[in-house]
């Protein structure tokens, strides 16, 4: 496994440290969300309700570092009661006029995902952005000019600029905590341990028994969302526990770095100007043999 | 659970992950249906149904726990041939006084037993006695321990359980009619889906296993709320499930420290420790008192000693023998005096001040419009919170301002607002629902003027005291009643304060709960307290918190440092025992009912009860210990009484007293409801608690003219975004965002019949209100169908009010007062409604359209007021 602390330049770091987020067991509380905001010192962000079932937070942004998403969705049942994989456990009589299949609350909180190879710190012109020795990805906020190339670099949408600031602003994964031997806050607040926190080879290791155990009791969706180390971002040191398709959640399936391809785009640029280069010269050349 | 208590649903979690299968019975799909293996929902206010539903099952299938039964509860007793049960009487029991809508208990009595309590009624006048009962004396005990047998004789039983008036058989005839067509036809549950959690249940029961129910306002807040518990300690003790681990049935409080509220109450009708509130009519001195309270047998027989050392620990040196240790002191009841009759009586002058300390009826009691009506009628009132609630600011911007039903100008009301110290700002103890104190301490100091409640009630205290024993102010006031003054000038009042605001040191008010002996040593153990005035104790449960000195609240040895009882966190009344009733876990030979299930067993080789917990008994009493004739209190219990605190020590199917609604539970409609009652004649509650004409309208119910103006169920709730009335979330930023707007939910089924749209607005309409809210529509309320036809419920989280940083319409001003008769709690939970699309109007309009409703509906003051 890469270790981009080291890769970094960081002589003997710590461990990598990140999030599992298993979402198998969140209940949807957002304790995780208030305590962020509240470590953090972050602001209220919008009192609006969005009609997006119970979550009125909509999305990691720039004042919410952790976001619940609530997925009202039919689909096939997990482990039907008394733990014979898949069958359908009673809900009452279908209701005349609805879809079949077993109505599902999905809730699962989402995070920055603290990218090995992280297309934000590639593109930061200040160097605000910088990879800790515990290989996560901080803004350092009083570097930040505010220039927002980080923004689209992202290809999850989580860092953005806050309004009335113009600074981008992300999840750190409690820099200030973990530096000094706590656990980041929303990890310390949620109740039934869907946040884990903790070096990402364990995490890992961790989260592969629970999903074999899951598919082993019938829940046959359950899959690992950024676990990869060979995905497109390298892994996630925030990766995921899913029931369905990512795209449900309102992730993207196959997330890429988006400065993945920047070394053979320079090549190619590079190629093209010797190109036109040789061209002009030869242009001239033959030009004034005429 | 995981809705309104997600942190203690991470316990619920670890059980799932351990293998536990968790049903969640709810009407809504919320976010506890959502991590729950089966999610049933059913009718709002059917609950009675359903759990009998699930009785039946259990007697006609043979599935209860026979030998524990036949040990440890009272299935073999035979009853009076006096009583008439629902089954005889079309859905009433013997003793109905129509006129006075009361009964007369006298018929529900064990056979051959001589008084049947609440005891000492039956020697009243039918006048004092109606005064008694509405002074809420079901909830005596706490756990109706109530008297059934004066004298030494043995109760009469049946072992073979065949007596046709033996519970057991009473029990068969009056479930018999609960059937699973009966359930699927009054809960809109399907009989697949009854079945499917009929099987989970007893085959997760027995000797190898245990069932634990839990529930929360969802079952108490009904006109047969306290009937719906005894359905399920039914139904929990026919199978087994009490005083086992992994048993029980678990009260979810709605706040931090409502046990402990109750234990050490702020109940009208109880002194600490379920001791009953001296009554006007009876109990004039501390004999005719103890005559009328105390029992036999059991821990209750003790009552002289809980009571005395109590007056002792609040009057001290001027309590003694030679005055009944001040027990004229004590003030005396003269009938029901709870919230809402408060509130009547505000309205009828007669009650001219009230204090508000962290509550918020403007948006949190039923009726709020009704609320802030008796509000505008006080001389002054007291509001200590946090934040300028609704409760504080309705004389100047409150819902009747803009409807012109009341003026600022002519409001005479003097409101003081107080602001109060949150709980990281002191010091004290939380009780939760396993009776488990943990102390907190103080984090900060509060800030400006906020101070905790000890101090605002120590100090209220001093500064009273002080001037009634001023002379001067005495004379300038024209006080020459000393006598009546007493009671507080002689209170102890002493505590040592501490910290720059002078906070009174809560651990001393917690010694003194705990209790001291002659010598001023702290006591270990409520067997210690003496009825002759040597001991002192706050609260007879409590004795042992501050044993040897230590605050035993403030253990907090984890729980993977001891075993997996871990009694070293904290404390659980009585005697840091963590399952009550834990005598039930072993069979009478003192044996575990199985090794899995092991909790406490006799070794025959040390002689004692051993095991994890402390025993419910004395240690080193045999399983076969059969007390001497004449014994009286805890030494009059067997080896295998193991219900402690009940009078006959089992555990009771059937409960002979305690109860001022039936001996047992019956499903009655709600108050108000689209359907008819398909088991009895017997529509509603009879004896259900009604406000006088006059003061509230009540809608009618199916079968009766107007009805279908209201053919909707509504019901509130929570959400865990924000708490109860939104005293402590609606100004907090970072909760309000979360919940940002008050919302009602309803299927689409529904929103397609009345033309709602998702995030448009609905008007809410009954007899009482109507108020406006978002719409979310979700498959997540789902259509049942009832009695042949499909019913909507609707969703109306109670949170919102004017106002804050979130504001919207209270649901309770829907909300009516038509209360359980046991302990006067209001039905919020099932409340017939119609909605429509748009927003309520505005002013004088909005009266108007709640008018025109009443008149479609045809309702006059005598609707819905029929027994």
């Amino acid at each position: 496994m890469s270790d981009p602390a080291a890769d970094t330049g960081y002589a003997d770091p710590p461990p990598r440290m990140g999030f599992f987020t298993d979402t198998s067991v969140c209940i949807g509380c957002k304790a995780c969300e208030v305590a962020c905001k509240e470590w953090n010192a972050i602001p209220e962000d919008g009192m609006e309700l969005t009609g997006m079932s119970y979550d009125n937070t909509a999305g990691l942004g720039a004042s919410t570092w952790r976001h619940v998403a609530f997925v009202e969705r039919r689909g096939p049942v997990p482990a039907g009661p008394g733990g014979e994989g898949g069958e359908p456990s009673p809900q009452g009589a279908a209701t005349p006029g609805r879809e079949e299949g077993e109505l599902r609350w999905l809730m699962a909180s989402d995070v920055c995902k603290h990218c090995t190879h992280a297309a934000c710190l590639d593109v930061c012109p200040t160097g605000a952005l910088f990879r800790t020795e515990f290989g996560t990805v901080v803004v350092q906020e009083d570097v930040c000019n505010g220039c927002g190339y980080c923004i689209p670099a992202c290809p999850y949408g989580v860092i953005d600029q806050r309004r009335g600031d113009g600074r981008a602003w992300k999840c750190t994964l409690c820099y200030d905590r973990i530096s000094t031997g706590l656990e980041p806050a929303c990890a310390k607040a949620c109740p039934t341990e869907s946040i884990q926190y903790g070096p990402v080879e364990e995490l890992r290791e961790r989260a592969a028994s629970r999903l074999a155990a899951l598919q082993e009791a019938g829940v046959r969706q359950a899959r690992l969302y950024g676990a990869d180390p060979d995905d497109g971002v390298g892994g996630a040191g925030a990766f995921f526990l899913l029931l369905d398709e990512p795209e449900v959640y309102g992730l993207p399936p196959d997330p890429v770095v988006t400065t993945r391809d920047l070394p053979s785009m320079w090549r190619h640029a590079a190629v093209a100007a010797a190109g036109l280069l040789g061209a002009a010269v030869l242009a001239c050349l033959t030009g004034r043999r005429r | 659970m995981a809705e309104c208590h997600p942190v203690g649903f991470q316990w619920v979690m670890e059980a799932k992950a351990r293998g536990a299968t968790v049903i969640h019975v709810d009407p809504r799909f919320t976010r506890t249906s959502a991590m729950a293996d089966l999610h049933v929902p059913l009718r709002a206010g059917s609950d009675i149904a359903f759990l009998g539903g699930l009785i039946r099952h259990v007697l006609e299938n043979e599935k209860y726990f026979r030998e524990y039964v036949l040990a440890y509860t009272n299935a073999a007793t035979i009853v009076s041939e006096e009583f008439r049960d629902t089954e005889d009487l079309d859905g009433v029991f013997s003793g109905l006084d129509p006129r006075r809508r009361a009964y007369d208990f006298s018929s529900w009595r064990y056979e051959d037993a001589e008084v049947s309590a609440p005891s000492g009624l039956q020697e009243m006048r039918p006048e004092e006695r109606d005064r008694v009962r509405g002074a809420a004396r079901g909830e005596k005990h706490g756990s109706g321990g109530a008297e059934v047998s004066a004298g030494p004789m043995r109760i009469r039983t049946d072992e073979t359980l065949r007596h046709p008036r033996c519970v057991f058989q009473i029990l068969r005839r009056h479930f018999a009619r609960y059937t699973p067509e009966t359930v699927e036809r009054i809960c809109g549950i399907p009989q697949e889906t009854f079945a499917k959690v009929c099987e989970l249940i007893t085959e997760n029961s027995g000797r190898e296993r245990t069932t634990a129910f839990v529930y929360s306002v969802g079952w108490t807040q009904h006109t047969v709320g306290v009937q719906y518990i005894r359905t399920a300690a039914i139904l929990q003790t026919l199978l087994g499930n009490i005083g086992r681990p992994g048993g029980g049935i678990l009260a979810l409080r709605g706040h931090a420290s409502i046990q402990g509220s109750t234990d050490i109450p702020t109940l009208f009708n109880l002194l600490p420790g379920y001791l009953p509130m001296p009554h006007a009519d009876r109990g004039r001195d501390l004999e005719e008192y103890l005559r009328a309270e105390t029992v036999r047998k059991g821990h209750w027989g003790n009552m002289r000693s809980y009571l005395v050392s109590l007056l002792k620990a609040w009057w001290g040196e001027a309590a003694n023998a030679d005055n009944d240790f001040c027990f004229d002191h004590l003030p005396r009841l003269t009938g029901d005096h709870g919230t809402y009759r408060t509130v009547l009586a505000q309205l009828d002058g007669v009650c001219k001040g009230y204090f508000l300390l962290g509550e918020n009826p403007a948006v949190g009691s039923a009726n709020a419009r009704l609320q802030r009506l008796g509000m505008a009628k006080l001389d002054w009132l007291v509001v200590r919170d946090f934040s300028l609630i609704e409760s504080a600011t309705w004389w100047k911007d409150g819902p009747e301002i803009e409807t012109g039903e009341l003026r600022t100008e002519d409001i005479g009301t003097e409101v003081f607002f107080l602001p109060a110290a949150a709980h990281t700002e002191k010091s004290g103890s939380f009780t939760n629902t396993q009776r488990l104190l943990q102390w907190h301490r103080q984090a900060v100091e509060p800030a400006g003027d906020a101070r905790s409640d000890l101090w605002f009630a120590f100090e209220l205290g001093r500064r009273i005291r002080a001037k009634l024993a001023d002379p001067a102010y005495r004379e300038r006031h024209g006080l020459d009643d000393v006598e009546m003054d007493r009671p507080v000038l002689e209170l102890t009042w002493d505590y040592p304060t501490e910290g720059r605001h002078g906070e009174p040191d809560a651990e001393a008010v917690l010694a003194e709960i705990n209790g001291r002996d002659a010598a001023g040593r702290p006591l270990s153990s409520y067997l210690e307290l003496r009825p002759d005035g040597s001991t002192s104790c706050g609260c007879w449960i409590y004795c042992g918190v501050y044993a040897d000195g230590v605050n035993q609240a403030d253990r907090r040895r984890p729980g993977s440092e001891q075993d997996w009882v871990a009694a070293e966190w904290g404390w659980a009344w009585p005697m840091n025992r963590r399952i009550l009733y834990n005598r039930a876990s072993a069979d009478p030979a003192g044996r575990p009912w199985s090794e899995r299930k092991a909790y406490l067993r006799w070794d025959e080789s040390r002689r004692r009860w051993v095991g994890p917990d402390v025993p419910d008994f004395d240690p080193a009493t045999p399983p076969d210990h059969e007390p001497p004739p004449d014994a009286t209190g805890p030494e009059a219990l067997s080896g295998t009484d193991a219900f402690i605190m009940q009078a006959d020590g089992k555990a009771w199917l059937y409960a002979p007293s305690g109860l001022v609604d039936g001996p047992l539970p019956a499903h009655y409609e709600p108050q108000e409801s689209p359907f008819a009652n398909p088991l009895y004649g017997q529509r509603r509650n009879p004896v259900r608690s009604l406000p006088p004409p006059g003061r509230e309208h009540f809608q009618p119910s199916d079968g009766e003219r107007g009805a279908q103006v209201f053919p909707y169920v509504a019901t509130t709730y929570r959400l865990t975004e924000h708490h109860t009335a939104g005293g402590m979330s609606r100004w907090l930023p970072r909760l309000s965002e979360l919940q940002p707007e008050f919302f009602c939910e309803v299927s689409p089924e529904l929103a397609r019949e009345r033309g709602l749209e998702h995030l448009g607005w609905a008007t809410v309409i009954t007899a009482r209100s109507a108020i406006e809210a978002r719409v979310l529509v979700t498959e997540r309320m789902k259509p049942l169908r009832v009695q042949g036809r499909w019913l909507h419920q609707i969703g109306l989280p109670y949170h919102w009010g004017p106002n804050g940083l979130t504001t919207g319409d209270a649901a309770n001003e829907l909300a009516h007062i038509a209360l359980d008769p046991n302990v006067h709690i209001q039905e919020v939970k099932a409340l017939a409604c119609d909605i429509r699309p748009g927003r309520r109007p505005r002013g004088r309009a909005l009266r108007e359209l709640v008018e025109e409703y009443r008149r479609r509906a045809g309702i006059d003051e005598q609707t819905g007021r029929q027994m």
